[in-house]
């Protein structure tokens, strides 16, 4: 299980990341955290002729607070954003979901933009940034982009992310009248799950207002639930989102598990996570 | 009195008493595992290694039409690149079937598969190269053709037969046995009650962390093949390398430092493990081979696989009157050579219904081949399924009386006096506890309390089960086990207790160490026996150039059978000991003894002279000694249990669950084990061991499973889909004991080592099922994941 | 082709130059050009925690990580970290409690315990259980190392406590 061979590079600067990505095309990928790339490239299930290391780039690592948004750099590790205090203070839903992300090694390597990149429908950061209506920063030779997370991912590890594209972070907007509850349904810790939700509302007297459900493991990317969140909008928690569910995930059969079952636990999930946030 | 009370060793003439015997005493070869300084296969360093990786069949069933070597050949690193016919001129074929499991057949089995693959994963061509990296690099350059086969990949299937797997043969079937004793139908037609149930078993494999390794070194100048090999089974090894390598016994050396976990993994002959030994010689240098972790999913044998219906009829006062099953268990395409993949079948026809008193047991087993991997012994061997599907009919039983579980296998096991007893199986039982065994499990866990817990949370709508499983366990095989059906696999072991001038104690077995302890209670049984403390005992173990000769570690064998040797090997060289002593001092023997370190005065306690003293003078001052005496202080003892063909030992286990009824996922809150494994050397390291085996038995009942696609592909060949315990999900585990010594031994020690992966499965299931009860729910197909449960509750 | 680059960094304290191949994984960075066989390759897959290493004071994944990503980097191993003491609390724990059967996973394991040890002096056995959920043991039934875990953690409670409450 030994990778197959590759080039390596590690650039000093943005402008020199973008230069190679474009002149490299598709036989370059980007290597930041590795926790995801690393164990393809040794199962030999994906190949590169050049890893483009951008862990050089400092401008890329941290977190940051503006007047009315959070900014998650993309090297920002799972564990510092795990750690973060402005994280738990203005985006409470990510330091909820990141101790479900693997485990502690892998935490401080694996980094959040990374996460993004990849789209694993079965990952926690994509499903926040759904319920969190994140925007994506990127840059390439071509300029910068900022894309709406809503828009951003397109199918199973497929994103809106294009050739010699790189994200160098995530915009968060600030919601401090919004609660938050992340769950997940795996069966060992850290395992992908098998289907958890991201939830977000605030309440009032009782009601859940501006309600807010992104689904892991719901389908073949992040989904948001949007006939589930209108049919729970403006009401106190609601006790069945399963006909509203199974217009809003499709979700895909695993081993162990079907897309019926699927459903019905995101189900479960979902009037959990909806008693929580009004609790 | 206890047995550690009634040992030789405690004779009222001897002041070793206290003794090391039965005392937490932790491990001393564990110390350089903690700094990462142990000596694992792929830890060794030698000139000119090779490094060997296989190109194995993409298809379940497929003929090898051709393949190209030349681009592999001329690849980077490349030292040569071999198929099938290529090392079978250097290796001979094996064939694995025993004479004593009648009718059992599996076509001859090559290193390198030659013509057809027969399961996804098998070797087809071997590359070696300067670094593994170089050869897998190459092994993607060997440009295969196949001719896909069918494959037969269901077992039902596969007994039908209509596609017959092997051509030499006219059906499917490697083995069947039939056991009908008693009156069964009579029994089942004037019970009161019956009650059926069919039982799914997934097929998993045993997932040692270190992947198997070999590293052959053959010496043409010598031509001497020295093997470092993960293996259980050293001199079974040295006598398979002789045999199929065509070298003098004597001429191979098989040397096991340290093994990273083998639970009966490693006591098999695997295919690419041959090609490597053959390799060696073929190119005259070292050449390694380490399974990498989807090398291991693929070919490390598989074990269960087993869909068992199962009937028992009782009286309506709860009289078990009889069982009868019928077994399916699917093994792959060849029977693993020498053991062969007849036994786990045999085992669960064998130990159905073990604990109890009925008269009357039926069972048909048919073990079919299919294109998957094969099958074969892991920890427990047929144990998990013969213990679940007992347990679990008794507890439908049970339910269907209206009777606590507990109570309702209180009136059948077999009372604690009526030993020797013979089961209904024909299992012939020394002396078991399964009275007292249950008696302590309901205190130690407070069974009336935890259903009262119970009832109580049930009306705040908690789904919380309890389960329970008492078991049998084959422990200390005879040669009744491999011997007697013409496999050369040694029953006996041996151990050889040198004292040294220094007074050092060395102890030298044929038993071998995978982390059991066993170098440990050998150290503690030689101080003890010779009387001596235990920092000067040291152990050597897995060399067959200088242990004596011997089975090695499977079976929970290790301890009843390589103890008892080093107790009477000590026992021995105390008497030589004491004879030196005797000679030096002038006195007569019987009036000394052997009390830490020193020889006393047995009547005063009085020291009379160090060993290393008398080590002295034994080996550099024998002038000093009377003419006619030699001293002898390095003496060989062996051991082989002869009067029963297994030392059989019982426990029971509990488990208390809590069920999710929403979510179908289940958590695991408290575990029980009480065994009766005999003497208990080290309850340390017995505990611990029970504890490890428990977990793997929770594997089986909710996680592990290969799963296999219909074209025979497996489809979790990693630790991310092949889902192993881990600590987040394990509940914390209760040990207790009850110590009925075996009388085959002086030692009294039965075996331990599968206790633990014998019982779980069922007491799990049954605390799940116990959860649902008041649902209508019952699962039966294991793993029990959370879809099976929310199945069983009609949900989704 | 080559790819091969010149790489150095300080393993348990030493400076270590050496040329590497961008493929090759710390594991066998440390295994085959080191010589320190301690870390152990288990899955290579990142799963079963036996390569678990600290680099620059973080434990990682020694399989998930490439060597070349650790130029100028520091990496401990169980090797250095026994020899400089950091773990012997740890190991003679393990050792007492037989928290150990084959010990191929050990190395990993008790790095991951010291990052816990270190990070979390207040950890419950819940805390624990969790902290080691990436580390396979197919030996022991996990217990015997939670055990061991906890007694170093309440050792150094009261250690800090006797410390406290000095004058």
């Amino acid at each position: 299980m030994k990778a197959p061979a590759f080039a390596y590079a590690k650039p000093r600067s943005l402008a020199e990341v973008c230069a190679l990505l474009d002149e490299r095309g598709e036989t370059a990928r980007v290597l930041a955290g590795g926790q995801s790339l690393v164990p393809m490239l040794n199962l030999r299930v994906a190949a590169a002729d050049l890893l483009v290391d951008i862990s050089g780039i400092e401008s890329l690592r941290g977190v940051s607070v503006t007047a009315d948004r959070l900014c998650v750099g993309a090297l920002t590790s799972h564990r510092e954003v795990e750690q973060s205090a402005e994280v738990a203070r203005h985006a409470p839903l990510l330091a909820q979901a990141a101790p479900h992300i693997a485990h502690v090694a892998i935490r401080n390597s694996g980094t959040f933009g990374g996460s993004i990149a990849l789209a694993d429908p079965a990952a926690e950061w994509p499903a926040c940034c759904l319920a969190l209506d994140a925007t994506i920063l990127t840059i390439s030779k071509a300029g910068k982009r900022s894309i709406p997370a809503r828009a951003f991912f397109k199918g199973l590890f497929s994103t809106d992310l294009r050739p010699g594209e790189l994200i160098t972070g995530v915009e968060i907007p600030l919601t401090p009248g919004h609660r938050s509850v992340f769950l997940e349904l795996s069966r060992r810790r850290g395992d992908y799950a098998i289907v958890g939700v991201a939830a977000m509302a605030k309440v009032q007297g009782g009601t859940l207002q501006d309600v807010r459900l992104a689904f892991l493991g719901g389908g073949d990317r992040p989904l948001l639930a949007v006939h589930a969140m209108k049919a729970a909008e403006g009401k106190p928690p609601l006790a069945d989102l399963g006909p509203a569910l199974a217009a809003d995930l499709s979700p895909m059969a695993d081993l162990d598990t079907s897309a019926r079952t699927k459903l019905h636990l995101a189900n479960v999930l979902a009037r959990r996570a909806l008693a929580a946030l009004a609790g | 009195m206890t047995a550690r009370d009634e040992l030789p060793v405690k004779d009222s003439k001897t002041r070793t008493q206290s003794g090391y015997i039965g005392k937490s005493e932790p491990r001393a070869n564990a110390k350089r595992l903690l700094q990462g300084r142990g000596s694992f296969i792929d830890d060794l360093r030698f000139p000119r290694l090779a490094h060997v990786a296989f190109l194995r069949s993409p298809h379940a069933h497929a003929k090898i039409k051709s393949m190209d070597f030349s681009k592999a050949r001329a690849a980077p690193g490349v030292i040569g690149v071999f198929d099938g016919r290529a090392v079978a001129e250097y290796c001979s074929p094996w064939i694995g079937v025993l004479g004593h499991l009648k009718g059992i057949k599996s076509p001859p089995q090559y290193p390198l598969a030659i013509e057809r693959a027969c399961w996804q994963g098998e070797a087809v061509a071997a590359v070696v190269a300067e670094t593994r990296a170089q050869a897998e690099d190459a092994v993607e350059l060997v440009a295969a053709e196949w001719d896909p086969l069918p494959a037969v990949i269901d077992m039902h299937e596969s007994l039908s037969g209509k596609v017959v797997i092997h051509p030499e043969f006219e059906d499917n079937i490697c083995f069947s046995r039939q056991i009908d004793n008693g009156e069964v139908d009579a029994a089942f037609k004037n019970a009161d009650v019956v009650v059926e149930e069919s039982y799914s078993f997934g097929r998993h494999t045993g997932v040692c962390l270190e992947g198997r390794a070999i590293l052959a070194d053959y010496n043409a100048g010598e031509h001497m093949l020295t093997v470092h090999h993960a293996t259980q089974a050293p001199h079974m090894m040295q006598d398979i390398f002789s045999k199929h390598l065509n070298l003098p016994e004597a001429n191979v050396r098989v040397i096991c430092r340290d093994i990273g976990g083998a639970y009966g993994i490693k006591v098999h002959v695997y295919p690419d493990e041959m090609c490597t030994a053959a390799l060696s010689i073929m190119l005259r240098r070292p050449v390694k081979f380490v399974a990498d972790r989807l090398e291991s999913f693929l070919s490390d044998i598989h074990a269960r696989e087993h869909k068992v219906t199962v009937r028992l009829a009782a009286t309506k006062d709860g009289e078990i009157l009889a069982f009868d099953l019928d077994d399916l268990t699917a093994i792959g395409p060849y029977s693993v050579y020498p053991r062969t993949s007849g036994i786990e079948g045999n085992q669960v026809v064998n130990l159905t219904g073990g604990p109890y008193k009925h008269k009357h047991y039926r069972a048909s087993l048919n073990v079919v081949f299919t294109n998957k991997n094969v099958t074969c012994q892991y920890r427990a061997v047929g144990h998990p399924i013969a213990v679940a599907l007992t347990e679990g009919i008794v507890d439908l039983a049970a339910q269907k009386l209206g009777m606590d579980p507990a109570e309702f296998r209180r009136r059948n096991m077999i009372p604690d006096d009526a030993y020797p007893y013979t089961g209904a199986a024909g299992m012939k039982y020394e002396v078991l506890t399964h009275h007292q065994c249950l008696d302590k499990l309901l205190s130690l866990m407070d069974y009336k309390g935890l259903r009262a817990e119970q009832a109580e949370l049930r009306k705040k709508g908690v789904y919380r089960g309890i389960g329970l499983a008492a078991m049998i366990e084959v422990t200390n095989p005879s040669p009744a086990f491999y011997g007697v059906g013409g496999a050369r696999i040694s029953a006996q072991d041996g151990a050889t207790l040198r004292l040294e001038p220094t007074g050092m104690l060395t102890v030298l077995s044929s038993v071998t160490e995978q982390g059991q302890g066993t170098e440990g209670i050998f150290a503690q049984i030689a101080a003890t026996v010779v009387g001596v403390t235990m920092d000067k005992v040291k152990v050597i173990t897995g060399d067959t150039s200088t242990t004596p000769y011997g089975g090695g570690t499977w079976a929970s064998r290790g301890a009843g059978i390589g103890g008892e040797a080093v107790l009477q090997a000590g026992k021995a060289l105390r008497s030589n000991i004491l004879d030196i002593a005797a000679a030096i001092l002038n006195v007569d023997k019987a009036d000394l003894d052997i009390f830490s370190n020193e020889v006393i005065d047995l009547a005063s306690g009085e020291s009379k002279l160090p060993l290393a003293e008398l080590g002295r003078v034994a080996y550099f001052r024998p002038d000093t000694l009377p003419m006619k005496f030699q001293s002898e202080l390095m003496v060989t003892r062996h051991y082989t249990p002869r009067e029963y063909g297994f030392t059989f030992t019982n426990g029971i286990q509990a488990s208390l669950v809590e069920v999710d009824v929403e979510t179908g996922f289940v958590k695991l809150l408290k575990h029980w084990c009480v065994e009766d494994c005999g003497t208990v050397i080290n309850p340390l390291l017995v505990d611990e061991q029970i504890r490890g085996g428990v977990v793997q038995g929770i594997g089986a009942a909710l996680f592990e499973e290969c799963h296999y696609s219909e074209d025979g592909q497996l489809q979790n060949a990693t630790m991310a889909d092949y889902l192993v315990p881990m600590s987040g999900e394990m509940p914390d585990i209760v040990c207790g004991h009850v110590e009925s010594k075996t009388r085959t031994s002086e030692l009294g020690a039965k075996g331990v080592g599968e206790a633990g992966t014998a019982g779980a499965p069922g007491a799990v299931m049954n605390a799940i099922n116990d959860a649902l009860s008041s649902l209508g729910a019952r699962v039966t197909t294991m793993p029990f994941t959370p879809e099976r449960v929310l199945d069983a509750l009609g949900k989704k | 082709m080559d790819h091969s680059l010149p790489l150095t960094l300080t393993v348990n304290g030493t400076r270590v130059t050496s040329r590497v191949e961008p493929r090759t994984h710390l594991i066998d960075f440390l295994r085959d050009t080191a010589g320190l066989t301690g870390s152990h390759i288990g899955c290579e897959h990142g799963v079963c925690g036996a390569c678990t290493v600290r680099v620059d004071g973080l434990i990682v994944r020694g399989c998930l990580t490439l060597a070349v990503q650790c130029e100028g980097k520091t990496v401990d191993t169980i090797e250095g970290l026994s020899d400089s003491g950091e773990l012997a609390e740890l190991q003679q724990a393990f050792h007492e409690r037989n928290a150990l059967q084959c010990g191929y996973c050990t190395p990993g394991m008790l790095v991951a315990a010291l990052d816990l040890v270190k990070s979390e002096p207040d950890a419950s056995r819940e805390r624990i259980r969790e902290h080691l959920s990436g580390n396979y043991c197919r030996c022991t039934g996990y217990q015997a190392i939670v055990d061991a875990i906890e007694t170093v953690l309440a050792m150094r409670r009261t250690t800090a406590k006797a410390a406290g409450a000095r004058p």
